[in-house]
């Protein structure tokens, strides 16, 4: 019977030896390292301003957790403070941070490198990408020192109380934040096109779509999904500016404002919410997918396993990219509408459990029986198994009508997102880096601060949002200031409410440690050699460590085999590079550990 | 939102016949000898090219958005119908000879008939330039009967229809300066590039094209129960 390799082969094989004139060569310091056109220069940038923002992001969740510890104590929150941290800490985790630290970052340094490309195809316009995420990030930061403070509408932004007087930040704070997305966005873009052309078109050969490593469909996917569900966003935001500057109504109702009626009439909020959960659905997959691809390839590093199931793991992520369209209006269960849509969104909810449980079984099957190395990046990826679980199951719970219903705005909902959304992916975020951060500096980072920062983090995020569940079934609010005058909500539950923030404020200084050590290991880490993990994908067979203008030096390499070709039997190694030929292979047999 | 999916289902359409036929019947795990030389007679598409389409499938996602949000406004009942243009028309007629022009353009450059590229890019270009100035009379019309945006939510989905396609429509005539500059400056070397350049117009014209008859069925014609002209006012 003969063996399918890949349809490839009648296709096109781009040449070894790639012409000079094709890469772009930097002659000045500038030109090297702030106007780079170099893939993995523009994924530092990105990579560092995102976890730059990432901490301000941080330090308001510290000042919220304070806040709902001791109420009343600090006298530089208010409730539009409250508020406005709210805000901003959520879109800034979403938007900021995760996305682009995944797909700016992750995206730019891995895709050429896995994929056997020497950058990507368009140098020139991913370089502006960079720039304009940045400016999108500057002007989100302006927000903060503008009359009125940023908004502090939540990070969903709803119209009517989004523009209204009233709200924080509702004259210029909004403004800004609009402008700053439609900005991340168009930058966003024109990164994308390039994520999504360069897996299409520049792969090295013998590198079929189906030998890819599931970081790069992860990536690939995410990038698509990115690429058509920001542009609800971006639509929500231009009819919001044009609601808020030339005063036409399109989610603006009649409405009395300050015992005044506004011009405003006939404009349908609802339709924000459409819009923006269209956008605002596919963005948890967004950050998830290149969570799922990179977990799937630690872990199969790690366990020194072949990922199991790996075709059924493409089709997981397409299924769950394109289920991920039509499930929106799960959020919208108590925005009134007709109940037999409420009835579809919660099937087609619970339907996309089935592609996600077949990648949990599948990680947890190439882990079954591995030569399981309890390195810091695996720590951290049996870690996102275990919390996005926990976040799913949730997610289940919140999926039906009956149960969202009463759930809706609670802590319930916050601990849930976290677990899913939150802290699932930024372990993966963690791994990824503690992985990869051989290759980009030639230097290990401290194994001992590593262990320490992940049993911190993972201890800790549970410390904080398991109770946090406990919350919301007794009914506390979220985006709450201080609940008052009550009497359904216990007096334990402040004590739980104490317990909570001193865990975050542990939880975030762990993540100091961990910036420490990215910045020491840098200087004084063990140096790492080419391939510390002894790992299959291209990107460790670069012939320099960091790799340099161009990756591959003089020829690109060529791809013989998938990227999971670990301890396959009768080899003397426990892993073949994918550009090892076959008759390359030493034979003779590996002994275990 | 009905619009947005089917367009979104059409996409995954293609996307999952593509992986179909890229992971049927093969063993990712099976190893490989040496992959075959460069195949002349099979090059890829164009990088640029391949981008050009991908960014064709988010611009449409965006107009598909935008005509979701329309649908779904419409079905409130607070509309007051705006005039319909007569020189809505003309202008249609007049991007339609833009595209045929660029169509025209882009088979003078594969027959590398410089002269004529030269000439029919020019044509292309001033039939846009004449689209966009005749939808800014449009609007000046309406302005001068008294339709302003924020007038009813009619005039304001009108106004930010046509200005989002008109913006598109702008950046097309941005990209086209490359390709005319090129033809201006007639070197030999360059005649790849032009006919690659001219190629890409083209495509995007009769993009725009589509997403314009599109746009113009939804706001004028009768039949699909969503148009807000009314000719009952004509203009
Ligand atoms: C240890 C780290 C974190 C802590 C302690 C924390 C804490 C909080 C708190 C206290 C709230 C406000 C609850 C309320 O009053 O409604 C909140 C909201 C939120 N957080 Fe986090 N968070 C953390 C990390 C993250 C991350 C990594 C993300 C990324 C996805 C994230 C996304 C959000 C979102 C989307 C909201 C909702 C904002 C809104 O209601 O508009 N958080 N977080
Ligand atoms: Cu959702």
């Amino acid at each position: 019977m003969p063996t399918y390799v890949a349809h490839d082969e009648s296709d096109y094989a781009p040449p070894t030896e790639v012409a000079e004139v094709e890469l772009y060569h930097p002659k000045t310091f500038l030109g090297k390292y702030v106007w780079s056109q170099d893939a993995k220069i523009i994924a530092i940038q990105y990579g560092v301003t995102a976890i730059g923002v990432g901490v301000i992001a941080l330090v308001l969740s510290w000042l919220m957790r304070l806040q709902l510890a001791y109420p009343n104590q600090f006298s530089f929150i208010d409730p539009s403070n409250y508020l406005q941290f709210v805000s901003m800490h959520g879109m800034i985790m979403v938007v900021y941070l995760l996305t682009a630290l995944f797909l700016g970052g992750f995206g730019n340094y891995l895709i050429p490198l896995m994929v056997g490309a020497r950058d990507m195809v368009f140098p020139y316009v991913n370089m502006l990408s960079y720039w304009v995420y940045l400016f999108a990030v500057l002007l989100l930061v302006a927000s903060f020192f503008v009359p009125g403070g940023p908004t502090g509408a939540g990070w969903t932004l709803y119209p009517p109380q989004a523009i209204l007087d009233g709200t924080p930040g509702a004259s210029w704070g909004i403004i800004l934040m609009l402008v700053s997305l439609a900005f991340f966005i168009i930058g966003f873009t024109m990164g994308g096109l390039n994520y999504v052309v360069t897996v299409l078109q520049a792969r090295t050969r013998g590198m079929t779509l189906m030998r890819m490593p599931l970081t790069i469909w992860g990536i690939f996917m995410a990038t698509i999904l990115a690429l058509l569900a920001f542009p609800a966003l971006f639509v929500s935001a231009i009819m919001m500016i044009l609601d808020l500057t030339l005063g036409t109504s399109f989610f603006m109702p009649a409405i009395v404002s300050k015992g005044q009626a506004l011009s405003h009439d006939g404009g349908s909020p609802i339709l924000f919410q459409h819009l923006f959960w269209f956008f605002g659905h596919p963005e948890v997959y967004i950050v998830a997918l290149p969570a799922f691809g990179i977990v799937s390839d630690l872990i199969a590093v790690h366990a020194r396993k072949n990922i199991f199931g790996y075709r059924m793991m493409v089709w997981a992520i397409v299924a769950i990219g394109g289920l991920s369209f039509i499930v929106w209006a799960h959020h919208m269960y108590v925005s009134g509408m007709n109940p037999y849509f409420g009835f579809f969104f919660a099937t087609t909810t619970l339907i996309i459990a089935i592609p996600t449980a077949i990648k949990v079984y599948n990680w947890v099957l190439t882990l079954w029986r591995g030569d399981i190395h309890l390195s810091v990046p695996m720590l951290f990826a049996i870690g996102f198994i275990f919390t996005f679980v926990i976040g799913g199951l949730t997610g289940l719970f919140l999926g039906n009508v009956v149960v969202d219903l009463p759930l809706s705005d609670t802590m319930f909902v916050v601990a849930h997102f976290h677990m899913v959304m939150a802290i699932a992916p930024i372990l993966v975020v963690f791994g990824a880096i503690y992985h990869w951060y051989p290759k980009i500096t030639g230097r290990m980072l401290h194994d001992g601060m590593g262990k320490f920062h992940f049993w911190i983090t993972f201890v800790g995020s549970y410390a904080i949002y398991y109770p946090m569940h406990y919350l919301g079934f007794m009914g506390v609010p979220r985006r709450y200031y201080a609940v008052t005058g009550t009497n359904f909500i216990p007096d334990s539950a402040h004590s739980l409410n104490v317990a909570i923030t001193i865990a975050a404020l542990v939880v975030g200084a762990a993540q100091v440690v961990f910036l420490y050590n990215l910045v020491r290991s840098y200087y004084r880490g063990a140096p790492s050699g080419g391939n510390p993990w002894n790992a299959t994908s291209l990107e460790w067979q670069t012939p320099h460590t960091p790799p340099e203008h161009g990756n591959f030096g003089k020829e690109l390499p060529v791809v013989y085999r998938w990227a999971y070709d670990y301890s396959v039997p009768g080899v003397r190694h426990d892993f073949i590079p994918q550009n090892v030929p076959p008759s390359e292979v030493p034979s003779g047999s590996w002994a275990k550990p | 939102m009905t619009i947005t999916l089917l367009f979104l289902a059409g996409l995954m359409g293609v996307v999952v016949w593509w992986l179909l036929r890229e992971s049927t019947r093969v063993q990712p795990w099976a190893v490989q000898g040496p992959v075959p030389d460069v195949h002349t007679a099979t090059l890829p598409r164009h990088a640029a090219k391949t981008a050009l389409i991908v960014f064709l499938a988010v611009a449409t996602s965006l107009f598909a958005l935008f005509i979701s949000a329309y649908a779904m406004r419409i079905r409130l009942l607070d509309w007051s119908p705006l005039p319909q243009p007569r020189l809505l028309m003309v202008n249609t007629a007049v991007l339609v000879l833009a595209s045929l022009a660029m169509e025209w353009t882009a088979f003078a450059a594969r027959r590398g008939d410089q002269d004529r590229v030269r000439a029919g890019l020019a044509a292309a270009g001033l039939l846009t330039v004449a689209f966009v100035a005749g939808q800014l009379v449009v609007w000046s019309q309406l302005a001068g009967a008294g339709y302003f945006v924020a007038t009813s939510a009619a005039t304001g989905f009108f106004y930010l229809l046509t200005a989002v396609h008109g913006l598109h429509v702008l950046g097309g005539l941005v990209a086209w300066m490359r390709p005319y500059a090129r033809a201006r400056s007639g070197r030999d070397a360059d005649a790849a590039r032009l006919r690659l350049g001219v190629e890409l117009c083209a495509i995007y014209w009769h993009f725009l094209l589509a997403v314009w008859i599109v746009l113009l069925a939804v706001l004028v014609s009768k039949d699909l129960g969503l148009s807000i002209c009314s000719t009952a006012v004509p203009l």
